[in-house]
């Protein structure tokens, strides 16, 4: 936006909207609203504890260990179903089920099977993010140009090879897109599940702040949260802008 | 214009009336890209004049000046004597992708700018029917775009064009989307059309062969900055079978000079 | 502003049934469900699992369900705040959606934020919520405002910003005002988008309805779910979430359906 022939920064607003919420903080208009400043000393104050750091780590590797497995699985059941019309068939309707399905109301069977701990939140990362990264690889798959394959199986390459030289390669921006927005859905994954699960990392920090209205603490963790999933996935989105880059002229 | 394939058209070339579009001294900066410079030109009414020149040289930009689409840098365009501030109903714009409401029959979007102009229900669609029959889509008339082929969407584009009857037709590459068969049929349609209505046509073409077909004169554009390069007014005698036209010496040497001009900025 | 947010495609497209055989696709449909439901059934009976009730089980505990009206009630109760909050986010979000869209200051202060609140995890401030306004209906709608708002907004402002400019243009061209060219040339456009991302709001909104009701207080099918897993009536407690995840994926499927009908045309007469 320009203000008198002036180009202000894309996201300067923001600086205006913790400007307003300091002003509101500092007004006392609600005590859900502490200053911004105020939260900001609590950060400080709050990351060096051990509590946080062991908060932080279990979530972290829950985090990371339940999206690793949902790319691990997703994009070769994405290329197998973008391959193979029968495989295609037999999984689609399951994957559109959960894809868009409720998935909070699963958790509860979660909890019974796999126990009140890091395996259920693993668990809960992995059936967040897995479906949308299957989704986007079967569609990147479908969208590689048959010459393409048959230029590879005229030059000799075998399945395995067709799979990392070809379909890995080819379909790379899309397979991209899909693991951003899984790893998005696997952030809400993750506090949902520690939310319901409620006795480890960041969702037991909550339940302990909240019950004891502690709003400068819990503010000052959700900004940590949200400041990781918005790191997270502007990451992402770099990583497949050069991609896109590199994969342009296979358009 | 599903005029006879055997367009029997003779055209006055004595350009003796007023300029009814003049450009005058236009020149056109992106940022730091110069797309065109110092553009003066005049069109008069019943004359088809094409802008050749190679991609990116400003041709679509200079259509969309003189339509007030986007307001040049420096100078200035008149029509009928008056200065261009934006878009005005004595102008058409036949655009290079279509641009088709997709939501729309063929039927509203044909009638879509007499629609604007306040032209009550009844008469627009007559207009519109009128025009979708000239065209050659007769029948078509409830089908949505994508049910069109790409050459029969650009006649829509063409007919929309045509209805609201504008007295200046601005055609950015508008045969590109046909099949060379088409193309040809198009051609020899347009040239009814130019002997038919005493309009001024402004026609952006890539192909020489097709700008000297049509043309009564064909202004060549150099590479960015685009300016203009070359006149060139081929005395074409149109009348007759138009198949003579094309192995017309005349026709052939001036496609032949255009071409050894234009070879210069291919190297 | 280039972000996550905005160059990701900007809604997941409709699963459009694409020209195979659609006699051989629906018997292989039809054996995937079956190879699915068979699994669960062989699972539930060998005991893999002491909680892990067989699908028959399940789906005569459901029938039960149905016959003595808990779930119908459950299901009324449930849909009080989801209703309610995807009206509210339908409404607001296409409004600010289109806001800013249109209007630059608009877009300048709200996108930020709003691309921040669609990556981040909402749900945490599910507590906060229920810390100032109970455990009544207002925090179970506005969880389920939270998570369906962001991306009906954001989709609304995109599908405005990517109406495709020569259609613009050819307004302009035609004489449209700028009011003529926003109501009959730039809604239009953005329309299909929007509804898509109404569907993406609807599946969220469910999301936030079930995760209000497991974590605030147990009402609807929350309370089922909780109650029957607290008696160990486990049947009853995976019919109802199979109930809820039906019911999402029936309302998300009819969406598709009236998305396919009044946007897309083109691949309704298949
Ligand atoms: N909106 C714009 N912003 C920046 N640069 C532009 C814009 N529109 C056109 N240009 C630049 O101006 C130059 C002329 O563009 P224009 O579209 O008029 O070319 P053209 O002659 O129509 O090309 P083609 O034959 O490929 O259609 C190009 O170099 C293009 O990069
Ligand atoms: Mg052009």
């Amino acid at each position: 936006m320009q203000v008198a022939g002036f180009r202000l920064p894309a996201s300067s607003s923001l600086l205006l909207w913790l400007l307003l919420w300091e002003l509101v903080g500092r007004a006392e208009v609600t005590i859900l609203l502490p200053p911004i400043t105020a939260i900001a000393a609590r950060l400080v104050e709050i990351v060096p504890t051990p509590s946080f750091a062991e908060a932080l780590a279990i979530t972290g590797q829950a985090f990371f260990l339940g999206n690793a497995i949902a790319i691990l699985v997703g994009v070769p059941v994405g290329v197998l179903m973008g391959r193979s019309r029968i495989a295609d068939e037999l999984l689609l309707p399951w994957v559109n089920l959960f894809v868009s399905a409720p998935l909070s109301a699963l958790v509860p069977v979660l909890m019974l099977l796999f126990g009140i701990g890091q395996t259920t939140i693993v668990t809960t990362v992995f059936l967040f993010a897995v479906w949308i990264i299957v989704l986007d690889t079967r569609a990147g798959v479908r969208g590689i140009p048959p010459s393409l394959l048959e230029m590879a199986r005229c030059y000799g390459a075998g399945p395995l090879q067709c799979f990392f030289k070809i379909h890995l390669l080819a379909a790379l921006p899309e397979i991209l897109t899909g693991i951003r927005m899984g790893v998005i859905r696997g952030v809400k994954g993750v506090v949902i599940g520690q939310l319901l699960v409620s006795v480890v990392g960041f969702g037991h920090l909550f339940e302990i702040y909240s019950s004891n209205f502690l709003m400068e603490h819990f503010w000052a963790l959700l900004f940590v949260l949200f400041a990781f999933a918005v790191l997270v996935a502007e990451g992402l989105a770099w990583l497949e802008r050069r991609v896109d880059y590199f994969a342009a002229a296979r358009h | 214009m599903s005029a006879p394939s055997t367009a029997t058209a003779t055209r006055p070339t004595a350009p003796s009336t007023r300029p009814i579009v003049e450009v005058r001294g236009v020149s056109k900066v992106y940022g730091k890209v110069r797309a065109l410079h110092a553009i003066d030109l005049e069109f008069e009414p019943g004359r088809l004049t094409s802008l050749l020149g190679p991609s990116g040289c400003g041709k679509t930009t200079l259509l969309k000046i003189i339509a007030g689409l986007i307001p040049p840098s420096e100078g200035e365009v008149r029509i009928q004597g008056r200065p261009v501030t934006g878009p005005g109903p004595e102008r058409a714009f036949v655009f290079q992708d279509f641009a088709l409401l997709p939501w729309a029959t063929v039927l509203k979007n044909v009638a879509f700018g007499l629609e604007l102009r306040g032209v009550p229900r009844a008469e627009r669609e007559e207009r519109a029917r009128h025009w979708i029959a000239e065209v050659g889509l007769a029948g078509f008339e409830q089908s949505y775009p994508h049910q069109l082929s790409g050459g029969m969407r650009q006649r829509v584009g063409l007919a929309r064009a045509l209805a609201v009857d504008a007295q200046v037709l601005l055609m950015d590459e508008p045969f590109s989307a046909v099949d060379e068969q088409t193309r040809r049929k198009f051609q020899e349609d347009l040239l009814g059309l130019v002997a038919r209505e005493k309009k001024t046509f402004l026609f952006v073409t890539h192909s020489i062969e097709e700008a000297v077909y049509l043309s009564d004169r064909i202004v060549l554009l150099s590479p960015r900055p685009g300016r203009v390069a070359g006149i060139v007014e081929p005395k074409i005698r149109r009348d007759g079978d138009p198949e003579r036209i094309r192995r017309d010496p005349v026709y052939l040497d001036t496609v032949e000079t255009i071409w050894r001009g234009l070879k210069g900025y291919v190297e | 502003m280039r972000s996550a947010a905005l160059d990701e495609p900007a809604a997941v497209p409709v699963e459009a049934e694409d020209g195979r055989t659609a006699l051989g696709g629906a018997a292989l449909r039809l054996l995937s469900v079956a190879i699915v439901l068979g699994l669960w059934e062989v699972a539930g009976r060998g005991g893999v699992n002491p909680a892990l009730p067989a699908f028959s089980e399940t789906a005569l505990a459901a029938l039960a369900m149905l016959a003595d009206g808990s779930l119908p009630a459950a299901f009324l109760v449930t849909l009080e705040p989801l209703v309610l909050g995807l009206a509210i986010s339908t409404l607001l979000g296409v409004g600010l959606g289109i806001a800013m869209g249109l209007w630059r200051p608009a877009e300048w202060l709200g996108v930020p934020v709003l691309v921040i609140l669609q990556a981040a995890p909402l749900a945490a401030l599910v507590p906060l919520l229920t810390f100032a306004y109970g455990i009544g209906l207002t925090s179970k709608t506005l969880v389920v405002c939270i998570m369906a708002l962001p991306v009906i907004v954001l989709n609304a402002y995109r599908a405005i910003r990517h109406t495709p400019q020569s259609l613009v243009e050819m307004g302009r061209v035609f004489l449209a005002s700028p009011r003529i060219i926003v109501l009959r040339i730039v809604l239009p456009a953005a329309s299909p988008v929007i509804f898509a991302g109404l569907r993406l709001g609807v599946a969220a909104g469910f999301i936030g309805a079930i995760l209000a009701e497991l974590l605030i207080t147990p009402t609807g099918i929350g309370d089922l779910v909780t109650y029957h897993q607290s008696v160990a009536d486990y049947p009853r407690m995976y019919a109802a979430i199979a109930a809820i995840v039906l019911a999402s994926a029936l309302t998300i499927g009819l969406l598709e359906r009236v998305e396919i009908r009044l946007f897309r045309p083109e691949r309704a007469g298949r």
